[in-house]
């Protein structure tokens, strides 16, 4: 019976090195893709228990992570809420949105730049702790976006940017409604549910970053693209005269429909004056450039300041849209910010930005800054150009012309004693019955050395639709923001 | 025959000392991890644990004094380790006082006396060969036993419990043990019958009714009372015993293709009429993809978690979180010893498996007589074929089916069958490794004819 024994001895081998070769698949080779299921538990605990690293605004942190007494050892902790719940996004249980997505390799260590730093933790024994990342926010300029929003009455909805338009730098960024960041980074995984659960049901949208993630029609303020293009195809210059009128009929298009008028401003006979005629907002007026630039090229300069492409890392991001293949009745439209032309309030921020900053538009940018748990810096983000939109010359007469809407025009609410401030207003059709216009303002001040380039967008507040105008509710938030800014 | 084994009582000492240092160690080890301090009771645990290892030795030094001596240091080792590791869920769990490690400390206790008892009681193994029908009837029994109402007790869908006085109890565990000796006895009296009487049928020679029938209606019931009750693990665990048996007592490859077509027919019908069988394969192919259903594949997924979270080298005691696995005490106790202790105290684990299959299947050759060989053998198979089923189970290697993990998981039943199972190797072994008796004293010195021819394998 020997034979068959040693026979069924090497059967028994072999069933034990399949247990081996299974066992060593399972826990070496599969087990880095194990450890991404969304059901790993222990993956998903071991992240949640780690000191994650601060997130920063100047020296204060906007997210950090304290030690408690649970069964995840940190809490994450948001000092300023609902000032900041757009920029940190949020950490929780269930995933991460925002810079705490983004970063999410700095914050929780795991990047490769802090790989000395891990290794003497694990030296020293002590579990490893994430960096900091450090925001290229201004506090101050954040809290008057904020303030200035949240002053208007009702239950508002808007966005406010403001960018450095040398670097690229976002200094605020703040959009309405907010939400209690704290509660969806509870520990109790219910409560989280369900302030969740009740925030996404909410109508008004808390969870939407309004200012990088919301796309509407930019009205007037878009009226700052087509003098670009007008300036850069067709020849126009500041002290130029351009066709006016009290009401323009589009190409190919009769009655009322067609026809586009100036709201009862004052925008000349046949021709008025480039300045009067940005002063003014004229609707006419910028509907016949753009017949006169031509649907390609308005394309071609919207793109150039950032149209139709993603260009931030930090946060999520829609792209703004110019409508492709316009007939000439549509491209009418889209010089003054209608048909299907959309964009965030982010996009307005760097079309502002970019004409203050001589015509070259800045890759914008949250992160400054990466230092170690110690401080130490890591990593220092450098500006960079995303694009050249127009030339330094139109550039200078588009400023002259804006710094004239802000001084005699409609831009009046944004104006700063003792500083030049150019701006543009902007009262955007929603389109819809019964929604009201939206409401935009960009602006940059001081004009010729540019520290600051803003946008607001006013969404909806609890205002009469007669009362809603791009000036009288977003100027002086422009304004409060430019201010903090220049007096820092 | 020029080699005689010596005793090696010696080696097995030195051996189970290393088994202690595992099981002792380990214990303090969880204490440390878990606790941060050695346990207050490492003294009186360890030495409790000392006393039943050096029981069983010293038994083994006075009943079978030429037994294999790697057998028991093996079986200690993986025992202290079981100890340790339940004793780690069970802080895990909150049980501190008591739980299920003092538990299994009974049972290991009670399966210590049982292989003391089965050495004193059984000084040669071929006295079992008597036992062949009675055993043969006596597995039945138990194996009915879990379906009698009153004390058949039913937990996860399969019904192999029976509870008496708040106790459960797996009958079939010992069942397994009874029908080694049943299948080894009957094929063993039958292996010139079923090896050469019979008819020739499209290449395989089919031994005569009276030879194969009683024994493959008896393995029938076996494995069709174990498909109502859905033990699929111990019907295969059988069937593989059953077919081991037949191909080496007859010593016909013929009946591993027999048996591989049957498993195929019977792995097919069982697939086909039961639903609960369409889930675990496809739960099998698929675990990924059924991590919420029920019934689903939680329970191996979240094993193979623990496992990939423990990689090569384990979190170390303390530092995994075994308790996420369901029933990780029992079934999935690998999984807690993968993600604390890592891939190299699973392959450890595996090596300590394969040396005693090695250890059995060594005395089965080296046995003089068929009785112990099938016995060795079949004892052997049934470790190494629960082992594969088990571990092959919860890492995904096939489909899953509920078995112990021999001598690590928790549960009374499989411990102390499993110690008489070593008992059994022992005393073959002895058997096998003692020098032959000496059959030429009376033989006149100047007879060079008479020299006597014993076959002895």
């Amino acid at each position: 019976m020997n034979k068959p024994i040693r026979t069924i001895s090497v059967f028994c081998l072999l069933l034990f090195v399949a247990l081996m070769a299974n066992v060593t698949k399972l826990q070496v080779f599969d087990a880095p893709e194990l450890a991404e299921s969304k059901y790993n538990k222990r993956v998903i605990d071991e992240q949640f228990s780690r000191e994650r690293g601060a997130i920063l605004v100047g020296r204060d942190p906007v997210a950090q992570s304290v030690p408690v007494e649970s069964r995840y050892e940190f809490q994450r902790e948001y000092p300023q809420p609902r000032l900041y719940a757009h920029v940190t996004g949020r950490f929780n249980y269930y995933g991460s949105t925002g810079l705490e997505r983004s970063q999410a390799e700095v914050l929780s260590g795991d990047d490769s730049r802090l790989f000395v730093n891990r290794v003497v933790d694990m030296l020293a024994n002590r579990s490893p702790k994430g960096g900091n990342v450090e925001l290229t926010i201004d506090a101050a300029a954040q809290k008057a976006a904020y303030d200035g929003l949240s002053a208007l009455p009702g239950k508002v909805q808007g966005a406010v940017v403001a960018i450095e338009p040398k670097t690229g730098k976002v200094l605020a960024m703040v959009s309405l409604p907010s939400y209690d960041v704290n509660k969806l980074a509870d520990h109790d995984l219910n409560n989280v549910n369900k302030v969740h659960d009740k925030l996404n049901a909410d109508p008004t949208q808390p969870l939407v970053n309004r200012a990088t993630q919301l796309r509407l029609p930019p009205g007037s303020t878009f009226k700052l693209v087509t003098a670009a293009a007008a300036m850069e195809y067709e020849g126009y210059s500041s002290t130029s005269q351009v066709p006016g009128g009290d009401t323009y009929q589009l190409p190919g298009t009769k009655g009322e429909t067609g026809e586009i008028d100036n709201g009862g401003r004052s925008c000349g006979k046949k021709k008025v004056s480039f300045a009067q005629a940005m002063g003014q907002s004229c609707n006419t007026t910028f509907a016949q450039l753009a017949v006169e630039v031509g649907g390609k090229n308005m394309a071609k300069q919207a793109t150039k300041f950032g149209f139709g492409k993603v260009y931030l890392d930090d946060l999520d991001q829609v792209e703004s849209n110019f409508p492709a293949d316009t007939d000439p009745a549509e491209t009418g439209q889209t010089g003054i910010g209608q048909f299907e032309v959309a964009a965030t309030p982010l996009q307005m921020a760097m079309v502002a930005a970019g004409i203050a900053n001589d015509g070259v538009v800045m890759k914008p940018y949250l992160v400054d800054e990466l230092s170690t748990p110690s401080l130490n810096v890591l990593d220092q983000n450098d500006p960079k150009e995303l694009s050249r939109a127009t030339s330094a010359k139109t550039a200078k007469q588009l400023t002259d012309l804006l710094v004239a809407t802000v001084d005699s025009g409609t831009a009046s609410p944004a104006a700063i004693r003792g500083v030049k401030v150019a701006g543009k207003t902007g009262t955007a059709q929603s389109g819809i019955d019964h929604v009201p216009p939206y409401a935009w303002f960009t602006s940059y001040a001081p004009a010729y050395d540019p520290e600051v380039a803003v946008a607001v967008m006013i969404q909806s507040a609890d205002v009469d639709r007669g009362e809603v105008a791009g000036g009288k509710l977003g100027g002086p938030i422009a304004k409060a923001v430019m201010e903090a800014v220049i007096n820092r | 025959m020029g080699f005689v084994h010596r005793s090696r009582r010696g080696a097995e000492l030195f051996l189970l000392l290393i088994a202690l240092a595992v099981g002792i160690g380990a214990y303090a080890a969880v204490g440390l991890g878990v606790q941060g301090e050695i346990p207050v009771d490492i003294l009186t645990y360890g030495g409790w644990l000392s006393a039943l290892v050096l029981v069983c030795h010293v038994t083994l030094r006075f009943t079978a004094p030429y037994a294999d001596p790697v057998l028991l240091p093996l079986v200690a080792a993986l025992n202290g380790l079981g100890l340790a590791v339940i004793h780690r869920i069970d802080l895990a769990r909150g049980r501190f006082d008591g739980g299920l490690a003092q538990q299994q400390l009974v049972w290991m206790t009670l399966g210590v006396g049982l292989f003391v008892a089965t050495m004193v009681v059984v000084r040669d193994h071929r006295l079992l060969q008597r036992f062949t029908y009675t055993s043969a009837l006596a597995a039945l029994v138990l194996l009915l036993l879990p379906m009698v109402p009153g004390i058949g007790h039913s937990t996860l869908g399969a019904n192999i419990w029976i509870k008496i006085g708040g106790m459960t109890f797996q009958p079939g565990e010992i069942a397994k043990v009874l029908l080694v000796i049943t299948f080894a006895g009957y094929l063993v009296q039958h292996r010139d019958a079923l090896a050469l009487a019979g008819r020739r049928v499209l290449f395989v020679d089919l031994p005569r009714g009276r030879d194969l029938g009683p024994i493959l209606a008896m393995w029938l019931v076996c494995i069709g009372i174990l498909g109502v009750q859905k033990d699929l693990g111990s019907a295969l665990l059988f069937f593989g015993l059953f077919l081991v048996l037949l191909y080496v007592s007859t010593e016909r490859s013929g009946w591993l293709v027999v048996g591989g077509i049957l498993f195929v027919v019977g792995a097919t019908a069982a697939y086909t009429f039961f639903g609960h069988v369409q889930n675990r394969v496809r739960i099998w192919r698929d675990p990924m993809d059924y991590y919420q259903s029920l019934p689903g594949s939680g329970q191996l997924v979240d094993s193979m978690f623990g496992m990939a979270w423990g990689g090569l080298m384990g979190r170390g005691f303390g530092e995994g979180k075994p308790w996420l696995i369901p029933v990780v005490e029992s079934d999935f106790i690998i999984a807690a010893i993968g993600e604390e202790l890592g891939l190299t105290a699973v392959m450890a684990l595996l090596l300590c498996y394969g040396l005693i299959v090695e250890r059995a299947l060594r005395t089965a050759l080296i046995c003089r007589d068929g009785f112990g060989k099938l016995l060795a053998t079949g004892l052997g198979a049934v470790i190494a074929l629960q082992v594969f089923v088990v571990i092959g189970g919860v890492t995904g290697l096939i489909p899953l089916t509920g078995l112990t993990t021999p001598f690590l998981s928790y549960g009374g039943s499989s411990l102390i069958a499993n110690w008489i199972i070593v008992a059994l190797l022992a005393r073959v072994s002895d058997h096998a490794r003692k020098p032959p008796p000496d059959l030429t004293p009376h033989a006149a010195p100047d007879d060079s004819e008479s020299t006597q021819v014993v076959r002895l394998r």
